[in-house]
């Protein structure tokens, strides 16, 4: 299988050509350096992203959290759905766990703003 | 209809100034009054969005009521704008002439203008004008000055007329379209409207762009309305101070020509174009029209900086048949009274065309002055136009005034209170705006409309998501 | 007797804080933040996506987690910080007009200002599309706003026009809160984002980014109804038969910022045409002596940690300013630093070589977008220093350094060009 993509390694923006087989990178094409081989490789085989969006606490003002660390890419919607279904209870501070093992990536939601 | 609180001996169709400034003047005599609109705002229509120029009156066809009740409405507006808190600025106008062949036009104007009565007016020469205004165009050859001419917040003159017409008693029902109007046996008019009927002993036509539509629905038809669309550029604050007085064009076989001037909030304001559309609900701009607006203002105005533009907008003006203002009572249905056609100058005519309903309602009902007449209203105290020592002064008095909510004018969270809680209140983003100026500056609401939305929530009992920019 | 403080910081979000924090670190403790808002960290606050802090603090940071290690800071210090207080003018003799709720309007006199006001969007006025003006038009920010700090999603069926880096964050933002994100159309060739948030915010989701088109026409009377996209030509004219019609009810404007200085112009504060922000010297002064600019106000950055370490320069800069009494050691010797082919603008516009002591950061951005070229400065024939890119867009600010003792004996104008060469 052959995946196309951008490398975001720097401004140039090297349009990669990846053949992917048995969900590894078997070579890459197009990159100028080696950032976008690994960019390339880790894209293929476990992309991750982290996820920030808002929680609502019980005064009713949104308090600003993210992924502990990067989730795996297709989880991404199932991570904010379990932020949207929770409500965290003022005041909430820097680092404070909203949501622990969210969406059963095993990976905490955390605040990351002083709210109340 | 036996429910007393619905019967009325005068029922005004239409908030926007034409039926604000009737209404008041109306207020002043023992009668009951009602204005209806469609919209959840006064000055919603063609009285929210045209030059905001208070005319001189050298312009109408002598004999016409344009011209008539133009001059009578400039000579109105310094005791108005006084009683009734207006921003007003009688900063003078200039027509300019930018071909020698044409300057004898500016005599024709001239003499036009004295036979109206127009006051004040002279012709100057090149030099003259250029002295005055230097940032006119090198090929302004000479122009006809009126002095009397000026410039109004329209939206500030209609909440004016409205809020005082309400403190003497006028009724206001709003986003309360009519639906119908019919004339029963005993001659009494009823009026079903979106909320309800209510009944009145005369109704005064005052609708713009649909007057048409209104007379129609009781008189036979005897006149029509065209929306005749005209586009505006507004800049920045920054580009206010190019002109000190109205810029016209002499009108020529290329068309009347686009104004340029400065606007009582210190903006510059350059418009309108004229195009006959058949939609009265069209009020968008188009790339053709600013392109106009553009290079045509660059002809009497030099170096405008266009970079400077902060918003454009359209208006429709409510061009009647007839060429002249209809404002009569209907010869077959009795106590119906038209207000229609009311174009330019209508925004300077207004209050004489409310002495002029008043005179024809006094034909139709005895009219007996209420003792208890309040003549003057207070407006909102904004304190970007005071000197520091009486903004501290206030601010110490209302702390709320200390809390700047719209940076690029620097409009107060006590002003914007105000404009939220008077009567006759805002109850949307652009009802605040235009009240209190809150983002109508080069940002255009970036960065304070959240929080004025929070406010409107907060004080209508509403979430912030059902806040409205307008209706 | 007017109130007097040494140092006046005008604005509290990453420009002012790291300003505050150097100047009261170099010796001025008499400082004091004024911040319109009732919090510091000014857009931080409403920026809840990642990514910064990457030079800084050698992690990836919220936004709000970025503003929250500056507050710490100044806290830690104890800076006086007047919130919900807004300037409302700044004289040429560095006087300024503050007013709170809390003090009311006062005049307050200073030995020196930092302006750190930040930016504002352009506005769809500004961008002159025609059509209605109903609701449902927002710049991006302006939704950002809505969206993460009031908790309301402004729409459900969105267009984007400009893909600054905020209308792609707001991209991946409206569609994470459900909103179904239509398409993003860019008027230029090249994207005005980073190219990581193309990727991460459109590409990931499958919204599409048309460049060269623009909106043409905007319908609906009260509410969005729809807009009309079409091509343009290189002049940025749309082509005709080009249009296409998206049916949205919210369309979000990222076309832009533009530096906020109105009261630096009130001042009499002399502004560079190609920023918008006042000009400077190496020192981030002002044409005003004893004012400095810093930060967004100064010049559009893309990077909160340029802002940063821009507005720490500015502090350190204040404090001598205001230990030396505004003498400088030599005889100034400006020389012009002019922008030359392919540079849009440099900041700073000018450097005092007679007096120079940290190392020169001389930003500034290219035309266009160009591919295996040499950034060179200059002088005459002598070119002071010169580096190699493999690419300069104009969505990122480039930074190059100038030694101070490159700089010796150079009369003329330097000059900083783009040299393109073959990829």
């Amino acid at each position: 299988m052959t995946r196309n993509m951008i490398c975001i390694g720097c401004p140039m923006g090297c349009e990669l050509t990846v053949e992917v087989e048995n969900g590894r990178a078997v070579s890459v094409t197009g990159n100028t350096c080696g950032i976008g081989r690994k960019y390339a490789e880790a894209e293929v085989s476990a992309p991750t992203r982290m996820v920030t969006t808002t929680i609502m606490s019980d005064s009713g003002v949104p308090v600003p959290v993210k992924t502990r660390t990067a989730v795996p890419k297709e989880k991404i919607f199932d991570v904010v759905s379990a932020v949207k279904s929770s409500v965290i209870r003022l005041p909430a501070r820097i680092g404070d766990t909203a949501v622990e093992n969210a969406a059963g990536t095993g990976i905490d939601v955390i605040v990351t703003k002083d709210v109340g | 209809m036996t429910d007393k609180r619905h019967e009325y001996d005068i029922a005004v169709i239409g908030a926007g100034v034409t039926g604000c400034a009737a209404a008041r003047e109306l207020s002043r005599y023992e009668l009951s009054v009602i204005v209806l609109d469609r919209e959840s705002d006064v000055c919603e229509g063609t009285s929210k969005a045209n030059s905001a120029i208070i005319h001189a009156g050298f312009d109408a066809e002598p004999g016409t009521l344009k011209a008539r009740l133009n001059v009578r409405g400039n000579s109105m507006m310094t005791e108005l704008s006084r009683d009734l808190d207006i921003p007003f600025i009688r900063c003078g106008a200039m027509v300019a002439c930018t071909d020698e062949a044409d300057l004898p036009k500016l005599d024709e104007l001239l003499e036009r203008g004295r036979k109206n009565g127009v006051p004040g007016l002279r012709i100057l020469s090149s030099e003259e004008a250029h002295t005055k205004e230097p940032a006119l165009a090198d090929d302004v050859c000479g122009a006809l000055y009126a002095e009397t001419s000026g410039i109004v917040c329209p939206f500030g003159m209609t909440l004016a007329f409205a809020e005082n017409a309400l403190a003497n008693g006028v009724e206001f029902s709003l986003s309360n379209e009519v639906k119908s109007v019919t004339r029963m046996q005993d001659g009494r008019f009823v009026i079903s409207a979106e909320k309800g009927d209510i009944t009145a002993k005369c109704v005064i036509n005052c609708a713009g762009i649909y007057a048409d539509k209104i007379h129609d629905m009781v008189c036979e038809p005897s006149f029509t309305i065209n929306a005749r669309r005209g586009e505006y550029m507004l800049l920045d604050r920054s580009a206010g101070g190019i002109v000190s007085s109205t810029i016209f064009q002499l009108p020529t076989k290329m068309g009347k020509g686009i104004l340029v001037t400065p606007t009582v909030h210190g903006n510059l304001l350059l418009g309108p174009t004229a195009e006959d559309i058949g939609d009265r609900e069209d009020t968008a701009t188009t790339r053709g029209g600013l392109d106009t607006v553009r290079r045509i203002s660059a002809l009497s105005v030099k170096n405008i900086p266009y970079n400077q533009v902060i918003t454009s907008f359209s208006g429709l003006r409510a061009t009647g048949s007839t060429g002249d203002f209809i404002i009569r009572e209907d010869e077959k249905v009795k106590g119906f009274i038209d207000a229609a056609g009311i174009e330019s100058p209508g925004l300077t005519s207004a209050p004489a065309i409310a002495e002029y309903i008043r005179d024809i309602v006094a034909g139709i009902m005895p009219l007996r002055e209420k003792a208890d007449f309040i003549p003057t209203r207070k407006g909102i105290t904004l304190l970007a136009m005071l000197p520091d020592e009486e903004r501290a002064e206030l601010i110490k008095q209302n702390p709320a005034y200390g809390r700047i909510i719209c940076r690029c004018s620097s409009v107060s969270e006590g002003e914007i209170a105000d404009s939220i809680g008077r009567p006759l209140g805002a109850t949307t983003l652009d009802g605040v705006k235009r009240r209190t100026g809150a983002g109508m500056g080069r940002c255009q609401g970036g960065f304070c409309s959240p929080k004025v939305m929070a406010m409107l929530a907060e004080k209508l009992g509403i979430s912030i998501a059902e806040v409205k920019k307008n209706g | 007797m007017a109130e007097h403080i040494s140092l006046a910081v005008i604005g509290g979000g990453p420009a002012g804080m790291a300003a505050a924090i150097a100047a009261y670190d170099s010796g001025v403790t008499d400082v004091t933040v004024f911040e319109r808002d009732d919090e510091l960290g000014g857009i931080l606050n409403q920026c809840i996506h990642n990514g910064f802090g990457l030079h800084s603090f050698k992690e990836e940071l919220t936004g709000p987690e970025y503003a929250g290690r500056y507050a710490g800071q100044v806290k830690k210090r104890g800076i006086r910080c007047e919130t919900g207080s807004m300037v409302l003018s700044v004289s040429p003799d560095k006087r300024i007009t503050v007013v709170s709720k809390e003090k009311g309007l006062r005049v307050i006199e200073t030995d020196a200002v930092i302006l750190a006001m930040g930016c504002r969007e352009r506005p769809r006025g500004a961008l002159n599309i025609p059509g209605m003006r109903p609701q449902g038009i927002y710049t991006a920010g302006t939704a950002q706003k809505l969206v993460n700090c009031e908790g309301v999603l402004p729409g459900k069926e969105v267009v984007i026009l400009g893909s600054g880096d905020i209308g792609l964050i707001m991209a991946r933002r409206m569609t994470l809160e459900g909103a179904h994100v239509k398409l993003v159309a860019e008027l230029m060739p090249y994207s005005g984002g980073l190219k990581r948030n193309i990727v991460q915010c459109l590409d990931d989701y499958g919204i599409p980014l048309k460049l060269s088109h623009t909106v043409v026409d905007i319908r609906g009377k009260r509410r969005l109804e729809g807009v009309v996209i079409a091509e343009v030509d290189g002049t940025g004219t749309p082509i005709p038969g080009t249009e296409e019609y998206y049916e949205c009810d919210t369309l979000l404007l990222s076309c832009g910022l533009i530096p906020e200085n109105e009261l630096s112009i009130s001042a009499g504060i002399t502004i560079n045409g190609a920023t918008n922000g006042p000009a400077v010297d190496e020192t981030l002064a002002t044409s005003i002596p004893g004012i400095f600019a810093c930060g967004n106000v100064l010049h559009v950055h893309d990077l909160v940690d340029f802002v940063s370490e821009e507005a720490g320069r500015a502090g350190r800069n204040a404090a001598k300013y205001i230990a030396d009494k505004g003498a400088r050691v030599n005889e100034p010797h400006i020389v012009k630093l002019i922008a030359g082919n392919g540079v849009r603008y440099t900041v700073p516009g000018m450097i005092d070589t007679a007096n120079t002591g940290e190392d020169i950061h001389l930003r500034f951005r290219a035309r266009n977008v160009y591919k295996g070229c040499t950034i060179k400065v200059s002088a005459g024939d002598n070119t002071i220093v010169s580096k190699k890119k493999r690419i300069t867009v104009p969505s990122e600010m480039e930074d190059i350094i100038l030694k101070p003792e490159t700089l010796g004996g150079i009369d003329g104008d330097i000059t900083v060009e783009i040299e393109e060469g073959s990829v």
